[in-house]
């Protein structure tokens, strides 16, 4: 009776055929805590985008993706718990969603062999793949985010920024101090005056520093800020008639939730961006056919277009699409985290490939390789229109100063190379 | 007069404004602790939940929506009408009463006679559920608060200091406006602690629980009054810095700006929540402006608490606490 059953079992196994296991693709959300409202249109659009290749594609190549949510709550601790807990099930690539997460998971991922892609945070650095073997943060990262600011101004100014006074106003936290040396050398090179204006966490009393950009008049105001630190400096602006349109935030402060609470004052405020925004794309067609209609939206259905949202969605893309490659490069459907590297390292982003995916001119194109994790660092200005209540991309997406950014990387990642005794090199 | 100086009196008066705002949400500890001995660690959270409340009632927002749509397949958000924000602060209130009711029925009652901690402790559970039913009715996402307070620079202040001096002052509206209403909550406060049968009742509680029992008072009334102000003045505080961020998370850590103020105001006292409040204020923001470019800027959050620390030392009580001697 014994055999009779294990014949019978092994028989229907056999009959099955070779099953390919699940494209698993861990997404560590923060749906809940201080940044909730910011966590939940980027899982959002993470987990919309697969489920819409699931839908309609049947997965990636063939292969259904198995989206892992795991909530940190924005907790440093949390996310590697979160690492812990869900490397084991075959992940391919970890979008840690927070610089604190990030720096933990670099030397655990590389020794794991487990891709990591902080988009547009993290690790400025890493852009050096051949020190940062498995972390990518293309397209673009905290200083290319300094230099498109600066680029911009320049443009305004017709090429000249010297005499002119600019000021950072910064998240007191590793985070907020990222641009600081890029803006102090693009400062030497284009003769500009940087003031330094920390706000402590969370942000919610800036009274100080908006005080001192109403006595010392600056020309231009550049925030790295997160969470209520935004809104808060918005508001402050509009309240000593700083003009919007010479305020830029990073993309971290670029989201709906940090110019509504501001209303009507906060029109004309700009932020930077490394993808595009609203949702008149053919894509969204097919995200409100296949998941939103079909009751099979992430969270609520309703963040469709934020710009958190898209954010969310092209991360997601950008992670198909290297696992596409992956599957190209090594033949096979069946991809392993040390493919799914692979695949991130040789992917390219072209225009003509964001129109075939129903995304076109949403973001910037790019080239990765084994020297460079980065992209090309282009990002562009959008800004805000209140009335509409919604934003308004005013540029093409920016060549950044490379010949600045690049040395600062280089040496910011041969230090980080001897400290952890690494051989850069692309073998 | 030098630029200088005129700068220190402009960063004086904000100081001020900023102190009387950490003084509301001061106020509302003390009032709990002084009528229970409860250090309440979910004031923050209060505030949070009323404001969310407000918002979500203005806005006509079915409560608890996600929960419905997702057990009973609905698409429900809104009720489709708008309430105006004088009613809505009312009915805000009445939940903010029913809210101190059940906190004294489910949790607070059950617990009399229990070591401070153990309160404390409850009150840091009550944090994190009030958290979670906030997001759970209202939602995550960071609202837009607005009951028609006004925003902005004070045009005839910064008039007349410019005629004065050559130099406006900037004072933002909104920090006049929780001036007066800082002002007449501490007066109405104090009014009903001293003039009605409530208030001679809850001032008999802080004295002396046992005491107060044996003459008839009734402990779960003055406690769900307590929590019930206490609410108020979350609500009060939740507006105020509502306004300034729009209504999010962020709100329920407003109570790390008032630790200070009651260490160095006393936990008793409703006049030392002010004091306090406005000592710290001005402290923090003139130090910021003489010493923070010396020393790297944001010094505020952490200078705060240096300040309450000094006076600490001098009074352990604080300003306006009472002093407590036990004898062995």
């Amino acid at each position: 009776m014994k055999l009779r059953l294990t014949t019978l079992a092994l028989g229907a196994v056999m009959a099955a055929g070779p099953v390919m296991a699940d494209l698993v693709f861990p997404s560590l959300s923060y749906r809940t805590g201080a940044y909730a409202a910011n966590g939940i249109p980027f899982a959002d659009g993470y987990e919309d985008y697969f489920t819409l290749l699931n839908e309609r594609d049947g997965g990636i190549g063939g292969v259904p993706v198995r989206v892992i949510e795991c909530e940190t709550g924005y907790n440093t601790e949390k996310g590697v718990e979160c690492y812990e807990s869900t490397k084991g099930e075959g992940s391919l690539v970890y979008q840690p969603l927070s610089t604190g997460i990030t720096y933990q998971l670099i030397p655990k991922a590389t020794a794991d062999g487990i891709p990591v892609h902080s988009m547009g945070y993290g690790r400025t650095s890493a852009k050096n793949g051949e020190v940062f073997r498995n972390i990518f943060n293309y397209p673009a990262n905290y200083w290319d985010g300094a230099s498109v600011a600066i680029k911009h101004l320049l443009e305004q100014n017709g090429g000249d920024l010297s005499g002119k006074k600019i000021a950072l106003v910064y998240h007191n936290s590793a985070y907020g101090k990222e641009p600081i040396r890029t803006l102090e050398e693009l400062g030497k090179k284009h003769g500009y005056e940087l003031m330094l204006l920390p706000v402590d966490h969370p942000g919610q009393e800036q009274k100080s520093q908006w005080l001192q950009v109403r006595r010392e008049r600056p020309d231009y105001v550049i925030m790295y800020g997160w969470g209520v630190m935004n809104s808060v400096a918005i508001q402050e602006a509009v309240n000593i008639r700083f003009p919007m349109e010479n305020f830029i935030g990073i993309w971290w402060s670029g989201s709906e939730n940090d110019v509504l609470p501001a209303g009507a004052g906060a029109d004309g405020y700009k932020a930077l961006t490394f993808h595009n925004l609203g949702d008149d794309y053919p894509l969204y067609d097919d995200l409100r056919k296949y998941v939103v209609d079909a009751g099979k939206a992430a969270g609520a259905g309703d963040q469709l277009g934020t710009a958190l949202y898209n954010r969310g969605m092209y991360a997601a893309m950008l992670a198909a699409e290297a696992a596409k490659t992956a599957q190209e490069i090594h033949g096979t459907k069946d991809i392993t985290p040390a493919m799914m590297r692979d695949g991130m390292e040789a992917l390219v982003i072209d225009e003509a490939k964001m129109e075939s995916l129903g995304l076109p001119n949403f973001g910037p194109e790019f080239a990765a390789s084994c020297e460079n994790h980065g992209g090309d660092g282009r990002g562009a200005v959008a800004q805000w229109d209140a009335e509409a209540g919604e934003w308004n991309m005013i540029t093409d997406y920016i060549d950044t100063d490379q010949e600045v950014i690049s040395a600062l990387i280089e040496e910011d990642s041969s230090a980080y190379a001897s400290e952890n005794n690494i051989t850069p090199g692309c073998d | 007069m030098p630029d200088q100086l005129l700068f220190a009196m402009e960063v004086t008066l904000n100081g001020l404004m900023a102190g009387v705002l950490y003084a509301l949400v001061a106020l509302g500890f003390v009032l709990i602790f002084k009528a229970s001995g409860i250090f309440n660690y979910a004031q923050g959270v209060m505030a949070l939940f009323a404001a969310a409340t407000l918002v979500g009632i203005m806005d006509g927002q079915v409560p608890f929506s996600h929960l419905i749509n997702a057990t009973l397949g609905t698409d429900l958000h809104h009720f489709g009408w708008h309430v105006p924000a004088l009613l809505a602060i009312l009915v805000t209130v009445v939940v903010m009463i029913v809210l101190a009711w059940l906190v004294q029925r489910l949790v607070m009652r059950h617990l009399v006679n229990q070591e401070p901690i153990i309160l404390f402790m409850a009150t840091i559970g009550l944090a994190y559920f009030l958290e979670g039913l906030s997001d759970l009715m209202w939602g995550s996402e960071i609202k837009t608060l607005d009951v028609g307070l006004p925003q902005g620079i004070n045009e005839t202040i910064d008039q007349i200091t410019y005629d004065m001096f050559g130099y406006g002052f900037f004072i933002d509206n909104l920090d006049i406006v929780a001036t007066v209403i800082a002002g007449i909550l501490v007066i109405a406060l104090m009014a009903f602690n001293q003039y009605t049968r409530e208030g001679r009742a809850l001032r008999a509680v802080a004295d002396d629980h046992q005491a107060a029992l044996s003459v008839g008072i009734s402990l779960n009334f003055v406690w769900v009054l307590v929590w019930s102000l206490a609410g108020f003045v979350a609500l009060v505080a939740g507006v105020m810095w509502g306004a300034k961020s729009g209504v999010q998370f962020s709100l329920s850590l407003i109570a790390l700006k008032a630790l200070p103020v009651l260490m160095l105001g006393g936990f008793t006292s409703i006049p030392g929540a002010i004091v306090g409040g406005l000592i710290i204020g001005v402290g923090e923001k003139l130090f910021e402006f003489l010493l923070g470019p010396a020393l790297g800027g944001a010094t505020e959050n952490w200078f705060a608490y240096v300040l309450a620390l000094v006076f600490l030392v001098f009074r352990p009580q604080g300003l306006f606490g009472e002093k407590i001697i036990e004898r062995v």
